[in-house]
């Protein structure tokens, strides 16, 4: 019997990003942000705009695949797809879905995308008024717990708690991503390096670990990248990258409401790690480059925990900017500058990146890097990730 | 005077019903928790089955308000416009014994920059937001004698 999973059915065949801006700077409306990421995908696949026949996307994404397909007069939408509810947590099922459709037959060439004019929609504004509320978030929101920052800062306190871990663990993360934008023109954070003096004179936002830069900006900009059958490589323009894994959703009542997950003190990968390092054939000791979705940095702490790279125990030592930065790292992370000092593209910045590692075309590139893993969401329900391959990883 | 500022949102019960067990219970200085009439398992938040036993015969109990403190924050950038001028505050997760180690969130009340340890009792402190209309009562949590 043929094995049921996407191991090396699909391939990327190409990315493509809008300018990255600042909140509320882009001078382009989103819709057609998302234009310019998918022509420039297409563009850089070497594939004809009119071959597209699905669009897959996460969270709150505005810009319609029925629009999208309308706009760029595609003879026929085959697959429209989002995953549902997590935020930024569906980035990874996004491709993981898109994947599962052109491994399926369903659809031939998919488009997973995201674009946000985070400026434009007030996104992060936070609620104001004293509009009435239920539900889950009326067990939060009147004691003053309102945004993704105190949502979350609740777990990684309770984690660096119980492991001893301190907050240089949590400084190196923030100056890694910055470090690695400082060699990225499209960072949003370009020419903004990050020095440990900075961050530890940055305000706190929520006691006691997480400061300014501990936290993802809010961006405009769109990324989008192609899937397609693995059959199709040897006519497209670029280098093929291979799906080898992806893994959605949550472990056992994760989504437990008003913070009663059993295990609370998580990024929530637990249940997803040993069967997307399972399907994809690999160890995290094969991996060359994590492309960890950072809303905070606690956040990363755990999903590296949760992902087998080192114990909690190890944290302190293994979390250092000398490990975490490319070429030499032990472990380079998100070597575009990521959600932090990039763009804040909900993750999709960070899938553009493992490809574009693999492709051997980073701006801080990881010496013969095969195996890329990327994780979407922490601390959120559902979250995914996906492990993706060069050729000869197949 | 309350913990917070006012003008935050204002929690109701749901329109199906679900939880108003709890709101009204707080309004009467009661804290009240599901629990399944069949297995006995605790449950919160609410929901309309046991997850334990998928039982929809659920009961909501008076739980005694003490617990311990599971995790804490404090929050020095608020974001929402009512707390501009807040300052930073205290936000703790508590853990209920008396509830099979359920959870809720909370402030814990008092000095907003008192050192706060995780484990430490707390007990609740009722706190009534009088309005024109859905007034409500929060389940707030004070240090407590352990």
């Amino acid at each position: 019997m043929m094995e049921r999973t996407l191991r090396g059915k699909v391939a990327i065949a190409g990315i493509g990003e809008s300018l990255y801006y600042k909140r509320g700077n882009s001078p382009t409306p989103e819709f057609k942000l998302a234009l310019q990421a998918i022509l420039a995908a297409a563009e850089d696949a070497g594939i004809d705009v009119r071959q597209i026949d699905g669009f897959a996307s996460f969270a709150d994404e505005r810009s319609m695949p029925v629009r999208l397909a309308a706009a760029l007069g595609l003879p026929e939408l085959r697959f429209c797809n989002l995953a549902w509810d997590g935020g930024g947590g569906g980035g990874a099922a996004a491709l993981g879905n898109a994947a599962a459709a052109v491994a399926a037959g369903i659809a031939n060439c998919v488009v997973v995308y995201r674009s946000i004019t985070s400026g434009a929609f007030r996104r992060g504004v936070g609620l104001a008024g004293n509009p009435t509320i239920s539900g889950d978030r009326a067990t939060w929101y009147p004691h003053g717990m309102i945004s993704p920052a105190q949502m979350f800062a609740m777990k990684v306190n309770r984690f660096m708690q119980d492991h001893g871990i301190g907050s240089a663990a949590l400084r190196a993360i923030a100056m890694a991503s910055y470090h690695h934008a400082q060699m990225n023109p499209r960072a949003v954070m370009y020419g903004k390096p990050l020095t440990e003096e900075a961050y530890e004179a940055s305000r706190l936002i929520v006691e006691p670990f997480h400061r300014l830069f501990d936290c993802c900006m809010e961006n405009d900009g769109a990324s989008a990248l192609i899937v397609v059958p693995a059959e199709w490589v040897k006519n497209l323009r670029q280098k093929p990258v291979y799906v080898l894994a992806a893994a959605q959703g949550t472990g056992y009542r994760e989504a437990a409401r008003s913070h009663n997950a059993p295990l609370y003190a998580s990024a929530g990968f637990t249940s997803l790690a040993p069967r997307l390092y399972e399907t994809a054939g690999v160890k995290p000791t094969d991996i060359d480059t994590a492309q960890i979705y950072e809303n905070f940095t606690g956040g990363v702490l755990m999903a590296l925990v949760e992902h087998g790279f080192f114990k909690a125990e190890e944290a302190n030592e293994f979390l250092t900017l000398e490990n975490l930065v490319a070429p030499g790292g032990k472990l380079p992370f998100n070597t575009s500058g990521g959600n932090l000092a990039e763009c804040y593209m909900h993750g999709m910045g960070l899938q553009i990146e493992a490809i574009r590692q693999l492709r051997g075309h980073s701006t801080a590139q990881v010496p013969k890097a095969k195996l890329a893993l990327m994780a979407s969401g922490p601390m959120v329900a559902p979250t995914s990730n996906l492990i993706v391959g060069t050729a000869e990883t197949l | 005077m309350t913990y917070l500022a006012e003008g935050l949102p204002v929690p109701v019960a749901e329109d199906d019903g679900l939880d108003a067990p709890y709101w009204d219970g707080a309004r009467q200085r009661r804290l009240m928790i599901q629990r399944c009439s069949k297995c006995g398992t605790f449950q919160w938040g609410p929901e309309w089955l046991c997850h334990s036993c998928l039982s929809f015969e659920i009961d909501w109990v008076e739980i005694k308000p003490t617990g311990r403190i599971y995790s804490w924050e404090r929050v020095w950038h608020p974001t929402h416009p009512a707390l501009k001028e807040q300052g930073p505050y205290l936000v703790i997760l508590v853990e209920l014994p008396h509830a099979g180690n359920v959870r809720m969130i909370g402030n814990l009340l008092g000095d907003p920059l008192q050192a706060v340890q995780t484990g430490s009792a707390v007990a609740a402190d009722f706190e009534d937001h009088k309005r024109e209309d859905h007034s409500y009562t929060l389940v707030q949590w004070r240090l407590a004698k352990s």
